[in-house]
């Protein structure tokens, strides 16, 4: 039994790796027939007028250019393997280390997001499924319709007009204060710059997951087993936690562990938003500067985030659900 | 009537109330019987010829309702096979369900499904509600326990032990007095474990041991009580929907559908079951579509056809085409293999295309003007009629 | 032998059901994205009328969403902007909605083969997070209004085709496409008359619900500034541009055009659903 789980676990590793690698493939293809010279976009033509050609070809080298995209692919793969994930051309370190520090900040964020936003919208998913049609599913579909349209930057905004310029209660940007040195920056000065961007990013998650787990309920309440668990006079509650409680998990699962992807894209928005240094931001800035080595390393991160919560997903999944669990491996 | 009689015997036992016997799951041969004192109801006078069948014979059971219906019909003590009934649990009159559904674009119709649906069920006696397929009769278990669908709207009387039966009421007593076995096992709720399901999440020793025992009686062992329903083989499934309704002691046990697609031997086991709760004093409304298993166990049949009950007829008078009195039900008997295996042509008019009057009319020979005016539900012998032509 | 037989009419009266609501709503919604979309192109010039005399002005009647620092008129660069953004969202949704029927249906019915490479196609695009390919892709084919069309196009697709996907693949199975198919009636007869009643619906509201998704993502991405040119102000680029002076206190910049992408977004969503509800058999009668 073990060794079934073994090797089905196995399989889907091997899987997600495949993915990885071609996801890298995919990513540094798209970079290589990029028209942009990433001379011009961060040198600058007027720079680039005055330069000589040994300059033009020392930059173009430092950029990368002039190597059949295969052999610098496979370079950088071997590189990147070994952990050298080469040096980013825009921030003139490793890009290793910009990563780091970026990643920590990102990651802030976006567990706090994801938790909240899972936590929040199960909760009222839940309710508004069991409570379908009255007023409160109303209010709470109406809720959902209006954020899920609102789109993530403009939250960020509004929540950065409102309480950075207007009311002046939390700060408009960065992560942490300007102008103090490192060691003096305490926790609750990153806890006060990162109140915005975690708000907006819960805000939006909510939503999805609230309307999605509401979908699941209903059907929950409309199967058979709910009609017979009424016709044996359960009541409401005993209902709910009985059978609906159990039955919302597995699918609520899937979905929390789906809301990644998600979060990734909405903290890219609203660190721009709020200039706080995080992985998106400089996702922004790799992309509008073709920093080749910082985008690819940005999108395989992401991706084995993507790829890793699917994963931990299905295990739970076989954790959870008595049928993969006593049946055997599905 | 003697052979039907030996059959009964050899089919069914009857039970005390729990802690008595608890046999394997075998027959009786010989019948060995006890009383259940709850009713004072005798299944074969023959075999006990007991001073306690006097007790019933006594007491008529018109006398535990209210006003007169003509709908009631009783025993009839004269009948050497007859069957004591006890007061009457369930009464149904004039029940109608209809939908609300869309027709073309955007107008909302009524869509009657069951039009007019009289059932009497007393303590102790198997009613059957027999019908094809798509005429409706899985709706009145639903109707009964007040789970209609949200767009149903039901119409009629409907009397619990005399009382009506208002959906408050109704609420009070599903899950305890009156209980339903359900058709298949999507009705069980997959992640739960079949013990705590069964006992609706109740911890106490007591309905534990209530519990036990009733799996002892219907041979299902204590390790169905940790087991999901997916484990279940499709027998024990069934044995195990049934435990659900036996665990509060039901007055009123409505059996939707129980045996689709099974397997003869299990099919009749399951009847069997039925035949027991129904001698350990509760009623049984048993709704199928299987009329030759139905005659085996049950007391009395309704027939169902397109959204109205057309005849109701003891038991007995199945054994001989002519006792029958509507000419479908003759057409259903004669349907049955051992009885010519003949068909009428025609199906059962969808519930749109309803003819006036008698809903048989088109595909019956019999067929006058008069049929298609609108045709009473009649008392005939011992039975109920909606037929012109009946004798 | 079937007498004559005479049936009973049903009920039959003018009353206002949940359907009509959601006609009612489904009208509205469509009207006003029309009306912006089409008030939106003629709008071209307005919208870069500068007019140095009223700069920075605050929501006023002349000018009901204020004006920017170049003088431009709020209202009609708003109007404009949701046009391009509906145009941008709309073509780019119903190209990637075409595709996904073709691959849907392709996986379903073309093989193990084909299938295993679509669903991996899949798996990989949706393992990167939505933005971040749309950055890759904008990159990739340059920048300006060509990378984010086309961006958006082949980014779309996926969610769509797994539904119809597996859709199809149920149908397959399902009885009475099988018993069709034993009758011996021939796959174009089975596909028109038995498939496509079932998947039209379905794809169709699949389609419409991928307008706001678009239009949000487009609307993203330019902000981000992989988009369009300040002369071609779609509703990122007047955001976008708004938050450099947000600090100043022009608040209006940033909240009435906002509000408008909201209301057509919202608006998509409103008539997509409704829409599900009205042609969707599965909840027809509620």
């Amino acid at each position: 039994m073990v060794k079934q789980y073994a090797i089905a676990f196995g399989k889907k590793l091997v899987r997600v790796i495949l993915l990885v690698i071609a996801v890298s493939i995919a990513a540094f293809a798209l970079m290589t027939c990029s028209p942009v010279d990433p001379l011009q976009a961060n040198v600058g033509q007027a720079a680039l007028g005055s330069m000589s050609q040994e300059q033009i070809e020392k930059l173009q080298e430092y950029w990368g250019q002039g190597q059949p995209p295969v052999t610098r692919y496979l370079s950088w793969a071997k590189d990147f393997i070994r952990g050298d994930m080469g040096v980013s051309l825009l921030y003139r370190q490793s890009v290793s280390s910009v990563i780091a520090v970026k990643l920590v900040n990102s990651l802030f964020l976006m567990i706090t997001a994801w938790l909240l936003s899972g936590l929040i919208g199960f909760f009222i998913g839940v309710i508004a499924g069991m409570n379908r049609g009255k007023l409160i599913d109303k209010c709470i579909k109406g809720y959902c319709l209006i954020i899920s349209s609102t789109p993530t930057f403009w939250l960020a905004l509004l929540l950065l007009m409102i309480f950075g310029v207007w009311l002046k209660v939390l700060p408009i940007g960065l992560s942490v204060p300007i102008g103090v040195e490192a060691s003096g920056v305490t926790f609750l000065d990153r806890l006060q710059h990162a109140v915005l961007p975690a708000a907006a990013l819960s805000i939006l998650g909510v939503s999805n997951i609230a309307l999605h787990t509401r979908e699941k309920m209903i059907d929950i309440c409309e199967s058979d087993y709910v009609l017979f668990a009424k016709a044996r006079g359960e009541s409401s509650w005993q209902i709910f936690w009985h059978h609906g409680f159990r039955n919302v998990l597995l699918p609520a699962i899937t979905l929390q562990f789906g809301a990644i992807s998600e979060i990734f894209g909405g903290s890219v928005l609203v660190e721009q938003v709020f200039s706080y240094p995080g992985l998106g931001q400089a996702a922004v800035s790799a992309g509008l500067g073709s920093d080749m080595p910082l985008l690819m390393a940005i999108t395989i991160i992401s991706a084995l985030f993507v790829f890793g919560g699917n994963l931990i997903a299905n295990i739970l999944y076989g954790i959870v659900d008595p049928r993969i669990r006593r049946g055997g491996v599905r | 009537m003697s052979d039907k009689q030996q059959e009964h015997t050899h089919m069914h036992k009857v039970n005390s109330t729990e802690g008595g016997r608890e046999d394997a799951l075998g027959y009786d041969e010989g019948g060995v019987h006890e009383h259940s004192h709850h009713h004072g109801y005798a299944r074969n006078e023959h075999i006990h010829g007991h001073a306690a069948a006097d007790q019933v014979e006594n007491t008529y059971p018109h006398e535990h309702e209210h006003g007169g219906y003509d709908h009631q019909h009783h025993g009839h003590y004269h009948n050497h096979h007859s069957h004591k009934r006890g007061e009457t649990i369930l009464e149904i009159k004039n029940m109608n369900i209809s939908f609300t559904q869309y027709s073309k674009g955007f107008r909302q119709i009524q869509l009657p499904v069951i039009k007019d649906l009289n059932v009497t069920i007393c303590a102790g006696e198997m009613v059957a509600v027999v019908g094809s397929s798509g005429s409706g009769k899985s709706l009145l278990a639903h109707g009964v326990m007040g789970i209609l669908p949200y767009n149903a709207t039901m119409g009629g009387e409907m009397y619990y032990q005399g009382e009506p039966l208002t959906p408050k009421r109704i609420k009070k007593l599903r899950g305890n007095e009156i209980v339903m076995v359900p058709q298949s096992t999507s009705y069980l709720d997959p992640l739960m474990k079949m013990g705590p399901q069964i006992k609706k999440g109740r911890k106490d020793e007591k309905t534990a041991k209530k519990l036990r025992t009733i799996f002892k009686r219907y041979s299902l062992d204590e390790s169905v009580e940790q087991q999901y329903p997916f484990e279940l083989s499709g027998g024990m499934t069934r044995r195990a929907l049934i435990a659900t309704a036996m665990l509060d002691d039901p007055k009123l046990v409505v059996a939707d559908e129980p045996t689709p697609g099974l397997h003869m031997n299990v099919a009749k086991r399951t009847m069997d079951h039925f035949r027991e709760l129904a001698d350990m004093g509760a009623g049984v409304l048993l709704i199928t579509h299987d009329l030759e298993l139905a005659l085996e166990v049950a007391d009395r049949v309704v027939v169902f056809y397109a959204g109205t009950t057309i005849e109701e007829a003891n038991a007995e008078d199945f054994a001989h085409v002519e006792n029958l009195r509507h000419p479908y039900t003759k057409a259903l008997w004669q349907a049955i293999p051992q009885n010519g295996f003949t068909y009428v042509d025609g199906v059962q008019p969808y519930v749109k295309d309803m003819p006036r009057g008698c809903p048989f009319g088109p595909r019956c020979s019999y067929y006058t003007e008069q049929c298609s005016e609108s045709i009473p539900y009649q008392r005939l012998r011992n039975g109920y009629v909606r037929c012109c032509h009946a004798k | 032998m079937m007498r004559r037989t005479m049936t009973v009419p049903m009920e039959n009266s003018f009353v206002w059901n949940r359907r009509k609501t959601l006609l009612v709503w489904l009208i509205i919604a469509v009207t006003f994205l029309t009306v912006v979309c089409i008030a939106g192109m003629y709008c071209g010039e307005a919208a870069r009328a500068t007019d140095f005399s009223q700069k920075n002005l605050a929501p006023c009647l002349a000018h009901p969403f204020g004006t920017d620092w170049l003088g431009r008129d709020m209202f009609v660069r708003t109007l404009r902007g949701l046009s391009i953004s509906i145009l941008i969202g709309v073509s780019a949704a119903t190209f990637s909605a075409l595709m996904a029927f073709l691959l849907g249906v392709s996986a379903a019915t073309l093989g193990k083969t084909v299938d295993g490479i679509i669903t991996w196609v899949i798996d990989l695009i949706m393992g990167v997070p939505h933005l971040l390919l749309l950055i890759l892709i904008c990159v990739a084919v340059g920048k300006g209004l060509k990378g984010v069309i086309i961006g958006v196009a082949l980014t779309h697709w996926t969610s769509l085709t797994r539904l119809i996907r597996g859709e199809v693949m149920q149908l397959r199975e399902s009885q009475y496409i099988k018993i069709a198919k034993k009758l011996g009636k021939s796959q174009w007869h089975i596909a028109l008359k038995h498939m496509i009643p079932h998947l039209l619906p379905q794809f169709i509201v699949g389609l419409v619900l991928l307008f706001p998704h678009a239009i949000l993502h487009e609307s993203s991405i330019t902000f981000l500034g992989f988009g369009l040119s300040s002369e071609q102000p779609a509703i990122g680029v007047i955001l976008s541009e708004s938050m450099k002076y947000l600090v100043t206190g022009n608040w209006w910049l940033a909240l009435f055009p906002g509000i408008m992408l909201v209301l057509t977004v919202a608006f998509f969503y409103v008539a997509g659903e409704n829409l599900r509800k009205l042609i969707d058999p599965s909840s027809a009668h509620e």
